[in-house]
């Protein structure tokens, strides 16, 4: 066994399946780096003595860190690694563009996920969340992205299958408007050409509202139509099942996209933004329940027939809890998009528990589940090194998930209400900082659920690695209780 | 083309005849329940888009039936007198600062309304409670810089220290550092100080930093260090430094100069707020 092994194929394959190898490697890699950076900030803010009292160390340059690395370092290496593995297959064409074009789109991404990394840590930001990276970098990555645009569209055109199939819809919905939004929210002028520094286009709350139309849909189209994506192939691949229902693949789609756009308003509740907006973007992430809800109906009913498979197979388990996950937050959303709910909920850290219920629970479980089934399709093994350490990944994350989640609803309810709390003569009950150190405990149960979670992350790392080797664990099968009950039976009676 | 049309066994639904590396479609109606939700969230939108304002035009947006707008809603809430408060807030601002401390309902009025008006605007520097910190003042014990009555802390608060208000308190611990004295009388003088504070350094270093003190500090601090009000100038000998009593520290005070500067409130906080900040801090612990 050598480490050739690991990604040079005997002979060409029909599909480019190294690119997806080396994008699969990249979201391992990303992942673990984008966990133990956010472990990291949850335990500064519990110890603030965590930031070193050095710069490049504080709170601030950290969490930009945490947040590309989870979203467009682990999420983004997820999508584009299993965009090209479902689109080759559903279209049975191998990429457009040759080989040399998809190593561009890996080596220029994640050249860009380095060089904005190290930007953040010298403090070289544009300060627009989840679109730091300064006007250089900006340029660079569009870039890369119209040629992965070029590559994914060449290949749809030159599919072999009469239709395309509907993960691909949701995949080039991702695509374009990721890049629609990230050119339109990045318009600067820089200082000079060899400053790092720029001047957004726009100013005052037409910045804030470009800002925020980009941010929610960076959520809408990165985190959302990109997942479903990989959720339509991996869940019917792995249930063995067909997709339950065309028809409500084709509503949910086209409804997801349309009002997604709108949306955005909701992060300005009671700003300077004009009232009217403000509705728009409230009704808007309202009427987006049951489009987002489709997506998880045709996700779980897929499963019609082969419920017991979560008995059995744990990597099954990880995509379908992803997809409750899913529902879960898409409630939540439209919840706290209401004014009077947002109005409790804006700037706690109620919406940092919201956050991570959909990026941890629903982004990332989603991605486990694909790269669980992926690494034997892709290393050409007979299955996993390991189904059992796939178990034990799932509930050690899943206890993760729930501590954090639950800490941070409880946490930002607490913190919203404090804000508001009168005493009985009319004065605010508690100071600022009060409500801080009320935090405090808080704080201790959410690093420990993202403890849990990174500790999960490296199980499963060791164990794709040893898949990827080719090694199998001796360990016997996962049978369901109920069939071992029904073996034990007959011998009891014998 | 749908090319090949089957019933699903395990459903008994048909799939659409499409496949795509092995995986199929049923056919499946959208689920009932899940239109009408949909219907319904898009009936309530509706009706929000009536009655808020919703829809923008090219200079002007429809306004909603109920014509409600945030900057409305903002500006009756501060019109409207909280009824818990409009009497009592009437009477702090009438009264001068001895009658609300003698009487016991206003001074339980002006406890909690100068503790909330600490909390918010006082406790970044002060610290809760009025503990102080390195360079702010504590507040909570009978040392005071500039004087601990009710009428001192009001003027204090409302004026600040060393701010461009003309009626703030001004006064300058000079950079002694800058000319004035060498280095090592700066060292002899530190020791001098923390001799007046139970510490024992060298008796010949306090000798000559006592010669020093009395030509270039006795001035503000006065002849025995017991500090003046006057001029802000503390108290160099109860062991209570705003800026720490190590030998360091006093060294740098002496060198470097001090000039920290409190904010004057009197345009930020309304009068009856101030009043009950004055009440508060002055029964924290050592008013006078």
């Amino acid at each position: 066994m050598n480490a050739a092994v690991l990604t040079a194929p005997t002979r060409r394959e029909p599909y480019n399946e190294e690119i997806v190898r080396a994008f699969m490697i990249a979201t391992m890699f990303w992942g673990v780096a984008a966990f133990a950076a956010g472990v990291y900030i949850a335990l500064q803010l519990a110890f603030p003595q965590l930031n070193l009292g050095l710069e490049w160390t504080t709170f601030g340059r950290l969490r930009p860190l945490h947040t590309s690395a989870a979203i467009f370092a682990f999420g983004g290496n997820a999508l584009l690694g299993t965009s090209f593995h479902v689109v080759q297959r559903t279209c049975r064409a191998r990429l457009f563009g040759g080989d040399a074009a998809a190593w561009f789109v890996f080596w220029g991404y994640n050249f860009f996920i380095v060089m904005a990394a190290l930007g953040y840590l010298l403090g070289i930001t544009q300060s627009r969340e989840y679109a730091e990276p300064e006007w250089y970098l900006d340029l660079w990555l569009t870039l890369v992205w119209v040629v992965y645009l070029v590559i994914f569209g060449g290949t749809l055109i030159k599919r072999e299958e009469p239709h395309i199939y509907v993960a691909n819809w949701f995949y080039l919905a991702f695509i374009v408007t990721i890049a629609m939004l990230h050119i339109v929210n990045n318009l600067a002028v820089p200082i000079s050409p060899f400053s790092a520094r720029s001047y957004s286009l726009f100013a005052g709350v037409q910045d804030a509202l470009t800002q925020w139309w980009y941010g929610h849909n960076a959520v809408g189209f990165f985190l959302t139509a990109g997942f479903l994506g990989m959720m339509y192939y991996f869940v019917p691949k792995q249930a063995d099942r067909p997709v339950y229902s065309y028809r409500l693949s084709i509503i949910h789609f086209w409804a997801l996209i349309f009002l997604y756009i709108w949306a955005g308003p909701h992060h300005l509740h009671y700003t300077a933004l004009p009232d009217w907006a403000q509705t728009l973007g409230m009704v808007f992430s309202v009427m987006l329940w049951m489009p987002s809800w489709g997506g998880m109906i045709n996700g779980l009913m897929t499963l019609s027939g082969a419920w017991d498979k979560l008995r059995t197979d744990p990597a099954l388990r990880f995509s379908i809890t992803a997809v409750g996950f899913y529902g879960m937050s898409t409630f939540e959303g439209p919840l706290m998009s209401i004014k009077a709910v947002n109005g409790l909920s804006h700037y706690t850290d109620w919406t940092i528990g919201h956050v991570h219920s959909g990026a941890l629970g629903w982004v990332a479980f989603v991605t486990f589940g694909a790269v669980y089934y992926l690494f034997p399709v892709l290393w050409k093994r007979e299955r996993l090194y390991s189904v059992r350490l796939v178990g034990v990944h799932f509930w050690t994350a899943t206890i993760g998930i729930v501590l954090y989640i639950t800490s941070m609803w409880v946490a930002g309810i607490m913190q919203g209400l404090m804000w508001r709390a009168y005493d009985q003569l009319g004065f605010l009950q508690y100071s600022f900082v009060e409500t801080v150190a009320a935090m405090y405990p808080f704080y201790l149960v959410r690093a420990l659920g993202g403890l849990c979670f990174l500790a999960g992350a490296l199980v499963m790392v060791w164990n794709l690695w040893k898949t990827a080797r080719g090694e199998l664990r001796d360990e016997p099968a996962i049978v369901p209780r109920v069939a071992r009950l029904a073996a034990a039976v007959p011998q009891a009676a014998r | 083309m749908p090319t090949k049309v089957e019933k699903d066994a395990i459903t008994g639904t048909m799939t659409t005849g499409h496949e795509w590396d092995g995986i199929k479609e049923l056919d499946t109606p959208l689920p009932k329940w899940w239109l009408y939700v949909f219907y319904a969230t898009i009936a309530f939108s509706a009706l929000w888009v009536v009655l808020y304002p919703a829809v923008p035009f090219v200079n002007s947006h429809t306004t909603g039936i109920l014509g409600q707008t945030n900057r409305d809603d903002l500006a009756k809430a501060l019109a409207t007198p909280d009824p818990r408060q409009a009497e009592y807030r009437a009477r702090i601002e009438t009264a001068s600062l001895d009658e609300i401390r003698s009487d016991a309902s206003l001074l339980a009025f002006a406890m909690a309304g100068g503790k909330a008006a600490f909390n918010e605007n006082c406790v970044a520097c002060h610290r809760a409670g009025g503990a102080g910190a390195k360079g702010y003042p504590n507040l909570a014990d009978d040392d005071w810089l500039w004087g601990g009555s009710l009428e001192t802390i009001h003027q204090t608060v409302q004026h600040g220290i060393r701010n461009p208000d003309p009626d703030s308190r001004q006064s300058e611990m000079p950079k002694f550092g800058e000319g004035m004295l060498t280095a090592a009388q700066i060292a002899d003088v530190a020791d001098y100080v923390l001799s007046l504070n139970g510490e024992t350094p060298s008796a010949e270093a306090v000798m000559r930093g006592k010669a020093v003190f009395a030509e270039n500090c006795v001035a503000c601090h006065g002849e025995n260090a017991e500090g003046n009000r006057e001029l802000g100038a503390p108290k160099l000998k109860n062991h209570i430094f705003v800026y720490g009593g190590d030998r360091a520290t006093l060294v740098q005070t002496i060198t470097g100069g001090r000039g920290g500067s409190m904010p004057s409130w009197k345009d930020r906080l309304d009068p009856a707020t101030i009043k009950m900040l004055a009440v508060y801090v002055h029964q924290l612990g050592g008013g006078e």
